[in-house]
């Protein structure tokens, strides 16, 4: 989707502000906000690009002005509305005024210590991979209206293979409800030049981690 | 004068009560259903505040740079190297580590979203998540290192990589010099988040010592 969530080298968006000693969170909704998206995460409600493309879903001008735990919170009330698990009007009361549609099971305290780690995404491979370690490759100038993971920035240029990263479960397909299709993963480096131009710095390089079918050879 | 006061006491803009409102509704119907415990999220808020951080990650550059070994498991497979160290979270697959050098220096973003290690560092601050981050990152790093007060040569190579995929990544800085004979623990005490992302540097030896 070429939504305003792919931002990579945008201009007009200012300085980076960092805080010192910023909090974890800066005030308590934030973190009840990340802990309530990863549970339904954690219970099948929905997968983790599911989720990513809930939050690209929401209009530019409210992704824009809405901070980043207020865009999880958004994410999650369109979603479990769009699920049939929550209707609007009992997220309006802030009560539960129906029965529960079954999920398959429940968060309890005792699946958070195995939630703080991260899922693994790597899968068998279902076929061999068809780059390899120096190959030439051009990213596809493709424009899906659905979620993709390979950024604007990238699409029609020219870049190196400088890793092979297994196969893994292919964002574009579950992110539509399409399965995990599982796809191989590169690393494929660009010089800033071939990805801004002639004026871009030329001690430059910038790699995106590109699934197989966002890749074509681009062999001499 | 009346004022709007959150869970912490503080008040603050619309959108606090606005989302402080939304997600309390959505706790309460979510948990009234039977999908969540509070209890539950209680223990998630607490592991990130108080156990999973970006002392993980400076536990793991300290070692790199103490033991010859481990830093070569941690370029070769970084997950099976920071597996070893029994941090309080085991880490996800394909966390990868990148080295500076004196002639590279490496720098993290994610572009479309906000992916970060967080086993290794923790949740991501406000700035690494932010569209001027996000959007500067891939075509001005240098510009960027500068708000950060960081000036690098001008033929030092920069990298930076894009956490577009399940991938993560983190920084190996370059061991701060006259820290010769440092224990692992003092080494860690120079390790900033910021130097792991890659828009910082380590603290200088006369800074902790």
């Amino acid at each position: 989707m070429d939504g305003i969530h792919d931002m990579g080298g945008m201009h007009g968006f200012g300085k980076v502000e960092p805080e010192k000693n910023e909090p974890v969170f800066h005030a308590a909704w934030e973190g009840r906000c990340l802990a309530l998206n990863r549970a339904m995460g954690a219970i099948g409600a929905w997968t983790i690009d599911e989720g990513r493309a809930g939050i690209e879903a929401l209009p530019p001008d409210v992704y824009l002005a809405s901070s980043y735990y207020g865009k999880w919170a958004l994410r999650l009330h369109n979603m479990v509305i769009a699920r049939g698990l929550a209707g609007a009007d009992e997220l309006a009361a802030g009560h539960a005024l129906r029965d529960a549609k079954p999920l398959s099971r429940k968060l309890t305290a005792a699946d958070v210590p195995g939630m703080l780690t991260r899922g693994s995404f790597g899968r068998p491979a279902p076929a061999p991979a068809r780059f390899a370690v120096g190959d030439c490759v051009r990213a596809k100038n493709i424009h899906p209206a659905t979620h993709t993971r390979l950024p604007r920035y990238a699409r029609g240029h020219v870049g190196i293979v400088e890793a092979v990263r297994g196969c893994h479960v292919f964002p574009d397909s579950t992110a539509v409800g399409g399965g995990e299709n599982p796809q191989w993963l590169y690393t494929v480096v660009f010089d800033a030049r071939e990805l801004f131009g002639e004026a871009a710095d030329p001690t430059l390089k910038v790699s995106i981690e590109a699934f197989e079918p966002y890749l074509e050879s681009a062999q001499s | 004068m009346a004022h709007e006061h959150d869970d912490d006491g503080h008040h603050h803009g619309s959108e606090l009560s606005e989302m402080q409102l939304r997600v309390r509704a959505l706790e309460t119907v979510l948990a009234e259903k039977g999908y969540v415990d509070p209890a539950a999220l209680d223990l998630m808020i607490e592991a990130y505040e108080t156990k999973i951080g970006p002392h993980n990650g400076a536990r793991v550059v300290a070692k790199a740079w103490h033991d010859p070994a481990f830093k070569q498991t941690l370029i070769a497979d970084a997950t099976k190297a920071v597996q070893t160290l029994g941090l309080i979270s085991r880490v996800g697959d394909h966390l990868i580590a990148v080295e500076n050098t004196p002639k590279l220096h490496n720098m993290i973003v994610c572009t479309l979203c906000s992916c970060y290690p967080w086993e290794v560092l923790g949740l991501p601050p406000v700035w690494y998540k932010s569209a001027p981050y996000r959007s500067r990152a891939v075509n001005d790093p240098r510009g960027v290192l500068t708000d950060f007060g960081v000036t690098l040569p001008a033929d030092t190579q920069i990298r930076v990589w894009d956490s577009t995929a399940e991938t993560r990544f983190i920084v190996l800085p370059m061991r701060p010099a006259g820290t010769e004979g440092w224990s692992e623990e003092k080494l860690a005490t120079l390790v900033t988040r910021d130097c792991m992302i890659g828009t910082g540097l380590p603290k200088l030896a006369s800074e902790v010592a």
